[in-house]
């Protein structure tokens, strides 16, 4: 899974993506893209990819994704004053 | 209990005297100490503490910077805080450098003595007096030799804290995490309607109407907690987040929507110009809330709500969204 993002600063709304990748991406009342959920779905990847690669201030950057990783074992860290070893064990 | 402005000390002496020596920690130590403690930074974000400095300890050659530019026109507890403990902010300073092996220390936004016992030498750098001076992509920025401007860029090798974060963790590290966990407290600027405007220290979670008790409030119709990126609250409301902690006060008389619009003018006048949602979409904010075009308001926030490299937009839209809700009244 890939997702879109907009360095906001780099881009000053020339519009291409929109025109690009219309299924992704709309724009503002000033012409600065708006999207509604930064997922790339895998059959637009390839257009996902095209609209970056053509943006006039590469503006936009497709970043992988990985799935969300299982939820860590709560840790706890075991804490002495300054000078004491800490126990073993 | 004030266990922050107890600790003041004007020169080194005194602050050894009253605090004590600066112990020294292994890096996982200290790192270990301030999970333990639940310390979150005090800047705004509320992020916790030991989860930046784990980020940043495994980067080469990292860079620390203390952050005191207030860019909140309403804040004064950083300032204040310099002024009476500088030396426990230094100390948090110094233990920070070492737990994550700095190559490089700032302090931005402030001038600091140099100290003898100092290990790692602190470059003090100045910020301007803007709204966005102190967003920590722009404290980046301006330590790396660049105009002190919000960037798109986040890096892990450089560790921005601000003062009053430091200065806790000084006292982390003096006394433990268990003291800190009966010692939560943080500094509130009150301000506006209220007869003793100033700095509080006060124990978390604490209510808007505490507050207003300890500066003198009267007759009060809202407070804006979290300054001008903050909500609107009413006085019974508990204060779950108080951002860098300034509270702004609005008596019974005045209107809360005319005090939104001009601090939503002051917002947009502050903007950096960079990202063009910001650049267009907080100007023509302003106006439709001067105008009270509330449909075109509700429009506008959302679409500035996220759409800048920095949080100035999101800041604004939250700012704006709260007035909607909290003074409803005043339009429909």
């Amino acid at each position: 899974m890939n997702e879109l993002h907009i360095n906001r600063i780099a881009c000053d709304g020339r519009g291409l993506c929109a025109e690009l990748l219309p299924e992704l991406i709309s724009t503002d009342p000033w012409g600065y893209p708006l999207i509604t959920d930064n997922g790339v779905p895998q059959d637009l990847e390839e257009h996902a990819r095209r609209a970056a690669r053509l943006c006039p201030r590469l503006a936009i950057s497709l970043k992988a994704v990985s799935p969300p990783a299982p939820a860590a074992r709560p840790h706890r860290t075991q804490w002495t004053p300054a000078g004491t070893p800490a126990p073993r064990g | 209990m004030r266990p922050l402005l107890d600790a003041a000390a004007r020169d080194e002496d005194e602050h050894l005297a009253r605090n004590g020596p600066l112990p020294r920690l292994a890096s996982g130590a200290l790192i270990g100490a301030l999970q333990e403690a639940g310390l979150t930074g005090r800047g705004g974000a509320n992020f916790p503490t030991w989860r930046k400095l784990a980020r940043t300890a495994v980067t080469d050659r990292p860079v620390v910077i203390a952050n005191a530019a207030e860019g909140e026109p309403a804040s004064r507890k950083d300032k204040m805080l310099l002024q009476h403990c500088p030396h426990l902010v230094l100390d948090g300073l110094q233990l920070t450098a070492e737990a994550v092996g700095a190559s490089r220390v700032y302090l931005y936004g402030a001038d600091a003595p140099q100290r003898k016992s100092d290990r790692y030498p602190i470059t003090c750098v100045a910020a301007p007096n803007t709204f966005t001076a102190g967003e920590s992509s722009a404290v980046m920025a301006a330590v790396s030799g660049r105009k002190p401007l919000p960037t798109d860029e986040s890096r892990d090798d450089m560790l921005v804290q601000n003062v009053e974060t430091l200065a806790r963790i000084a006292q982390i590290a003096r006394y433990g995490p268990r003291w800190f966990r009966q010692h939560d407290t943080f500094l509130a600027t009150v301000s506006g309607a209220v007869q003793r405007p100033g700095v509080y220290e006060v124990e978390k979670p604490v209510t808007v109407q505490r507050l207003l008790d300890l500066a003198g409030g009267v007759e009060t119709k809202a407070v804006l907690v979290g300054g001008y990126h903050g909500r609107w609250l009413t006085p019974r409301d508990v204060i779950d987040d108080p951002g860098a902690g300034v509270a702004i006060a609005l008596s019974a008389d005045e209107s809360g929507l005319a005090r939104t619009t001009e601090i939503v003018n002051y917002l947009a006048s502050q903007s950096t110009r960079q990202c063009g949602p910001c650049r267009f979409g907080l100007p023509a904010l302003a106006e439709a809330l001067a105008a009270r075009r509330m449909d075109q308001v509700y429009r506008l926030v959302g679409l500035v709500d996220g759409r800048g490299a920095c949080h100035h937009p999101d800041g604004t839209a939250r700012l704006v969204r709260s007035a909607l809700t909290a003074f409803a009244g005043e339009y429909r």
